[in-house]
């Protein structure tokens, strides 16, 4: 058995002895154990290295408000970073080593920081790293990362599974110790729907350390009878390893459960799971933190909390040391003493700084037989790596100095407490607002903003009997504020009480020197290395807000957030600047409650299932025919289709060609599809689109811009008349939802009078586009009982037809410029309408084309794609689109607009044709266009190119650009600096071919 | 994540709506009729109050009804829920 | 001439999951869980003013079920079910390839109402997830309470599943749901909700 291990007693499972390896060693450790108290019980007090200072570090608790065992398990995958070795329950195999400590714990070169230690006072980033500038990037941070260390990323991908489940309750309670197991059984017995919290491994929370009784029976015992008791509701969900890690807005709780790490890694199943609750009430039980005390070298291994101690040796059996000195300001260590000294520890002394010790709890510890030393403060400590001895010394009765006789004490371990700190984190994330309790010397809850309740020790209620007392009744006014009506009352367990003394703050612990003076140092947070003296400086220097003190000296701004030091940090401020603590603030606490792994924040939004991929019913086609696919929105539309090794440029002049010569085909099912109903149905397209709708036909097609109120292009599309009161409009592939929200909106709010009904028909249809000249003689053949002639079927009209034994609707519009046909039918006939033009169209030769094609010729016919050539700063004149704003209609959306002073200017960015000097060069995409061909920047920019393709129909590059007074610019020539060149453009109409539209009827 | 009660659908998180601005500005019935002014006060200017406003949401994952929300833009406390463009007469419950 | 090949075959309708399934069945199990893509129903979109008795009336003379009024909920009819999807509007979902006969008794019995009667067989595809953990599956990527005593047999809701807006309707004690999705989201639906049953093989 381990050295620090005694025989009997804790919530260990000696039967089953579990192996683990830490900074390289091998050790024992039994099922039940902490990676820290296993440690412990095996003599391993120094754990890590100090951030700033590579001071050696030991465990100071035994659970979440941990501030110096940062570990980091595992390897490979499975490398995880800043785990708190209190919390981390031991199982067979456990590899870990120290987070802090290069280049490793024992190795004191790392401690060379200590001479250079004037260097790192507060405000040592701000001040230290400086100058000169150039130190910045070579010297001053890598030095900063290397030595603060901090966690490592891994570097492999995690091979565990995580996911995330929504859960809604009546009542949610957040720790089962003594108050929540009683909220819990009250909220149940009322009947509601409950989940109790517990981020350890069992409920109980501090009663898992207690010796004394409930209800006459062992507290683990009455624990676990609440527990059985719990667990018989059927509307009680109890998650033991589950913190309560976030409280936001209405009641929604984030909680982090470990399902699987107390077994091992690579366990198969669910790792971790991130719940988010709704809850009607939440009763937080959340306990209290031990506050150190703030004295000389407080911070050398071998020093911990007194409760902390007191839980090592009752709930695992494990002594922290042989010999051991308790030095407290309150009584709550005193019961740590008496424990520690029955379990095998000797104390040699409780050193009180309380002139007196009467109370009942004294009583009982000098009927124990220990010693205690009041009005006496410990002054210095010996030992480095682990504490040997401490020096004791009396108290001025201001508690501002220490004098008289110094006593030496041998020992090997210190239990210290300073006081209890509610661990108001949810509280405070909820918005609720706190207030000091002098008495109690912390912070308490003192408004709540959200639905609810603090009970327990979070409440500042740090007795026993209280705690159940404020549980009970707090879940009984839980159920009663959902309507539920509460139990009968029954007794609260019985337990016994003894009554404390009050706690005399000493917010620091006078040393030998005056603070900051000598080579002491009073640490109040661990975890970033702040002293005393760094706060009393700060606070010289004029930061008087707890805010600003904390950026400056970053103060519980550590992965600990400052629970074991944030209070002693405030009243430090406050006692140097002469103001009581409530005047200087208080933090406010953000989520997460404990770091929560990147794993669990994703869940199951990893791999293909990290964003939705929409398909068209043609895409395994597409994948087959081994298409290159192009993110539009979440569609994946086919960008080209290479041949036989083919890069993209000559995939896509093949395409072109194929289109312009011949006939070829798109997928455009992907399109935003709105049936529009009603009577008013041609009124309401007049209100949302620039031009006029009212006397166009059915069975017609127009193109319609849509504008927002501020006269800028929102969307744009076909629509067609289907019947007297039926349209159907299409939208931009990206927009389509975002056009149904708005047109909703006009509909709703705006014009209710409107008898308009619109159903989004987007998915209903599939739609195969075929273009060119050879498109009537393929079409021709799928339909043959459809006459195709001009006159019958003319441009921008649409016939219902027979298309390969297909009931579809057939459009004749064009985006290529080239004649044209968009086949539809419903999207579970989609593949079989594909196959069957290719089967038809194999003898014309018909080619797929992707989306770059798509864009290749409708640039060539300068048509615009919303988003591309517009950016919401554009309107339909900018677009040289005039024609399609009409003059005659009194109203409609964006009009009022286009005669701003603004909009109304001659001079805007305007769409323009430009064509390169040199027609190989093909202008980059957002390149920036300038008048002068030289000139350094900055140099005023005209514009920038919006669209720049290779086309091969004209065997040179095009490009569209919007730029400032580009319709005057006409045949000017104007500049694109690309840094390393500068290619001289000529502006043109942005029309490059066909500009009759002579193609569009074959 | 706020809770948003749908006034057709009840109570759904705040995932399946989308946001509309601030609640009451109606669309001038002719806005020829507006100086360049006036038009702007409509087209850009809000109240961006600190406490109660009166929003408008869209139930968009859902009925794709629009509907308005008085919301204390400090503790994003909803105090009400209700349809229609005017405003409701009285102080939120 | 290649006619034969030319003309496929209007009667067959492909589902959602064609690409993955390679025509195959469409359904998979993980334990007490079975999920399955249903044979593609006739859909229907309906709207129209429910307290106008002229249109509440004709609707239901022609599906003979009450028009479903309260927010939520399903009625059912022969062999369809409609759907409330707001106050304004539902879904019909009718057995495969009965959409037309139905929309057009509907278009005939509103003669001269405002109303708007919409095929939509091709928007959604329809899933069935069943099997004891089928709420905690959804409660996975499903932020309603799906608690019986709040979302029960008879019960509708469009919500969200993880990433994709869905209809979603209990169908049955078992319980079973009637899962939704648009057509282009159902490949990710489908997969999502295969990863969320694994943890139940
Ligand atoms: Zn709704």
């Amino acid at each position: 058995m381990a050295e620090f291990r005694n025989s009997s007693g804790g919530r260990i499972d000696r039967a089953r002895p579990l192996t683990f390896r830490f900074n390289g060693k091998r050790y024992q450790g039994f099922s039940g154990d902490t990676l820290a108290s296993a440690l412990l019980a095996n003599g391993v007090h120094l754990v890590g290295r100090s951030f700033k200072y590579h001071r050696p570090r030991g465990i100071v608790t035994a659970g979440a408000e941990e501030p110096n065992a940062l570990v980091q398990l595992e390897t490979g995958g499975y490398f995880e970073p800043n785990l708190r070795a209190t919390q981390v329950e031991l199982y067979d195999g456990l590899t870990a080593s120290s987070q802090n400590a290069w280049p490793s714990v024992d190795f004191d070169i790392g401690a060379i920081n200590g001479f250079f230690s004037k260097l790192f006072v507060a405000g040592f980033y701000y001040k230290t790293f400086m100058h000169p500038r150039s130190f910045w990037m070579r010297v001053y941070e890598p030095i900063i990362r290397r030595a603060a260390a901090g966690a490592r990323a891994p570097s492999e991908a995690d091979p565990d599974t995580y996911d995330k489940m929504h859960a809604h309750c009546d009542v949610l309670v957040a720790g089962a110790g003594p108050a929540g197991l009683m909220a819990a059984l009250e909220a149940a017995k009322a009947g509601a729907r409950v989940i109790v919290a517990d981020e350890q491994a069992e409920f109980g929370g501090s009663l898992l350390g207690e010796t004394s009784g409930i209800d006459g029976i062992p507290a683990a015992q009455w624990v676990e009878k609440m527990r059985a008791d719990l667990a018989a509701f059927p509307e009680v969900r109890l998650l033991p390893r589950t913190t309560v890690t976030g409280y936001y807005d209405h009641n929604y709780l984030i909680m982090a459960e470990r399902k699987t790490d107390h077994l091992g890694r690579g366990m198969g199943g669910v790792r971790q799971r991130l719940w988010k609750v709704r809850a009607k009430r939440v009763v937080l039980a959340t306990g209290a933190h031990e506050r150190p005390l703030v004295f000389a070298d407080n911070d050398r291994p071998g020093i911990m909390l007194a409760g902390a101690a007191r839980a090592y040796v009752n709930r695992y059996g494990v002594k922290p040391g042989n010999t051991g000195v308790v030095f407290t300001n309150n009584d709550s260590a005193y019961e740590a003493a008496i424990d520690l000294a029955k379990t095998g520890c000797r104390i040699e002394a409780i050193i009180d700084v309380r002139p007196q010790a009467t109370g009942a709890m004294a009583q009982k510890a000098r009927a124990a037989g220990l010693r205690i030393i009041c009005g006496a403060a410990i002054a210095g400590v010996e030992g480095a790596k682990r504490v040997k001895a401490v020096e004791i010394a009396p108290l001025s009765s201001d508690g501002e100095t220490v004098g008289g006789p110094v006593k030496r004490i041998e020992c090997d371990f210190v239990a210290v407490s300073g006081g209890w700190t509610p661990a108001v984190h949810l509280l405070s994330q909820s918005g609720g607002k706190l207030r000091f309790d002098e008495a109690k010397a912390c912070f308490v809850p003192n408004v709540s903003v959200q639905a609810e309740t603090s009970a327990g020790a979070c409440n500042g209620t740090l007795f026993l009997e209280g705690a159940l007392e404020e549980g009970a009744k707090a879940g009984r006014a839980a159920v009663e504020a959902v309507g539920l009506m509460p139990a009968q009352e029954s007794a609260l367990p019985k337990v016994e009480t003894v009554e404390a003394a009050p706690i005399h703050a000493l917010w620091i612990v006078p040393g030998k020197k005056p603070v900051g003076h000598g080579k002491a140092k009073h640490f109040v947070d661990a975890q970033n290395d702040v002293t005393a003296a760094d706060i009393m400086l700060a606070s010289r220097e004029g930061y008087r807000s707890v805010e600003h003190l904390k950026r400056y000296t970053t103060t519980g701004m550590g992965t600990d957030q400052g629970k074991t030091s944030n209070v002693n940090a405030l009243a430090i401020l406050s006692r140097t600047l002469s103001s009581p603590i409530p005047s200087v603030g208080t933090t406010t606490f953000r989520p997460p409650y404990t770091p929560v792994t990147y794993g669990t924040l994703a869940g199951r939004d990893v791999g293909e299932l990290s964003d939705v991929a929409r398909v068209t019913p043609m895409h395994g086609w597409h994948v087959a025919r081994g298409a290159v696919f192009e993110d539009v929105g979440q569609w994946k539309r086919p960008w080209y289709y290479p041949k036989d090794g083919e890069s993209l440029r000559e995939a896509v002049n093949r395409e072109c060609l194929a289109v312009r010569n011949g006939v070829g085909i798109l997928d455009a099912s992907t399109l935003g599809k709105i049936d529009i109903q009603g009577p008013d149905a041609a009124e309401f397209l007049n209100r949302v689109y620039t031009n006029a709708w009212s006397k166009l036909g059915i069975g017609r097609c127009r193109y319609g811009i849509m504008c927002k109120e501020d006269g800028m292009v929102f969307d744009d599309g076909v629509t067609t008349r289907l019947g007297e009161n039926h349209f159907l409009m299409t939208t931009t592939t990206g927009n389509a939802a975002a056009v149904l929200d708005r047109l909703e909106d006009y509909l709703q709010t705006e014009w209710p009078d409107l008898k308009v009904y619109l159903t989004s028909v987007t998915e209903h249809w599939a739609t195969a586009s075929i273009a060119g000249p050879k498109a009537r003689e393929l079409v021709g053949e799928l339909a043959p009982d459809l006459d195709l002639s001009n006159d019958a079927f003319p441009f921008m009209s649409m016939k219902e037809a027979t298309v390969a034994g297909l009931a579809a609707r057939i459009y004749r519009i064009s985006f290529t410029g080239e004649l044209s046909y968009e086949i539809n039918v419903p999207a579970y006939q989609g593949m079989a309408l594909w196959e069957a033009i290719f089967a038809a169209g194999e003898t014309h030769g018909l080619t797929p084309y992707g989306t770059e094609t798509m864009h290749v010729l409708r640039a060539e016919k300068g048509f615009i794609i919303v988003g591309q050539e517009t950016d919401g700063t554009v309107t339909p004149f900018d677009l040289g689109m005039d024609w399609i704003v009409s003059t005659k209609k009194p109203d409609f959306v964006g009009k009022r607009s286009f005669s701003r002073p603004d909009t109304a200017r001659t001079d805007r960015k305007q769409l323009v044709g430009l064509l390169t000097e040199d027609p190989e060069e093909v202008l980059p995409e957002g390149a920036q266009i300038t008048a002068d061909a030289d000139g350094t920047p900055p140099m005023p920019m005209l514009g920038h190119v919006t669209s720049s393709y290779w086309s091969a129909t004209l065997g040179r590059s095009i490009a569209m650009a919007l730029i400032a007074d580009g319709g005057n610019r006409q045949d000017t020539t104007v500049h694109a600096p690309l840094g390393v060149k500068t290619l001289a453009c000529k502006v043109v109409k942005p029309v490059f071919f066909d500009s009759e539209g002579a193609r569009l009827n074959g | 994540m706020l809770l948003i009660e749908c006034p057709w659908c009840g109570p759904r998180d705040e995932i399946e709506f989308a946001y509309g601005g601030e609640a009451h500005i109606a669309r001038p019935a002719d806005p020829s009729k507006l100086s360049d002014a006036e038009w702007a006060e409509f087209l850009f200017f809000r109240s961006n109050p600190k406490g109660a406003h009166r929003e408008r949401w869209v139930h968009a994952a859902g009925c794709r009804r629009w509907f308005n929300v008085e919301r204390d833009t400090v503790s994003y406390r909803i105090s009400r829920v209700y349809t229609g463009a005017c405003e409701p007469v009285g102080e939120g419950q | 001439m290649a006619d034969a090949m030319m003309t496929a075959d209007a009667g067959e309708r492909a589902g959602a999951l064609s690409r993955l399934f390679q025509g195959g069945e469409a359904s998979t199990t993980a334990g007490p869980l079975t999920l399955s893509e249903m044979p593609v129903p006739g859909q229907i979109n309906l709207r129209g003013n429910p307290s106008d008795a002229a249109f509440a009336e004709a609707v239901a003379k022609v599906l003979g079920c009450r028009l479903p009024v309260a927010a939520n909920t399903v009625e059912k009819g022969g062999d369809f079910s409609l759907l409330w999807l707001g106050p304004d509007e539902w879904l019909v979902l009718t057995a495969p390839g009965a959409e037309a006969e139905l929309s057009a008794g509907l278009v005939e019995a509103l003669a001269g109402q405002h109303f708007a009667i919409t095929d939509v067989t091709g928007n959604r595809a329809l899933f069935r997830l069943s099997g004891t953990p089928a709420r905690e599956v959804l409660a996975k990527g499903c932020s309603l309470d799906l608690h019986p005593s709040r979302f029960a047999t008879g019960q509708c809701a469009q919500t969200l599943l993880a990433r994709s807006g869905i209809i979603l309707s209990q169908v049955d004690d078992a319980p079973s749901y009637d899962i939704l999705p648009r057509r282009s989201f159902a490949e990710y639906t489908w997969r999502w909700l295969e990863d969320a049953m694994a943890e139940y093989r």
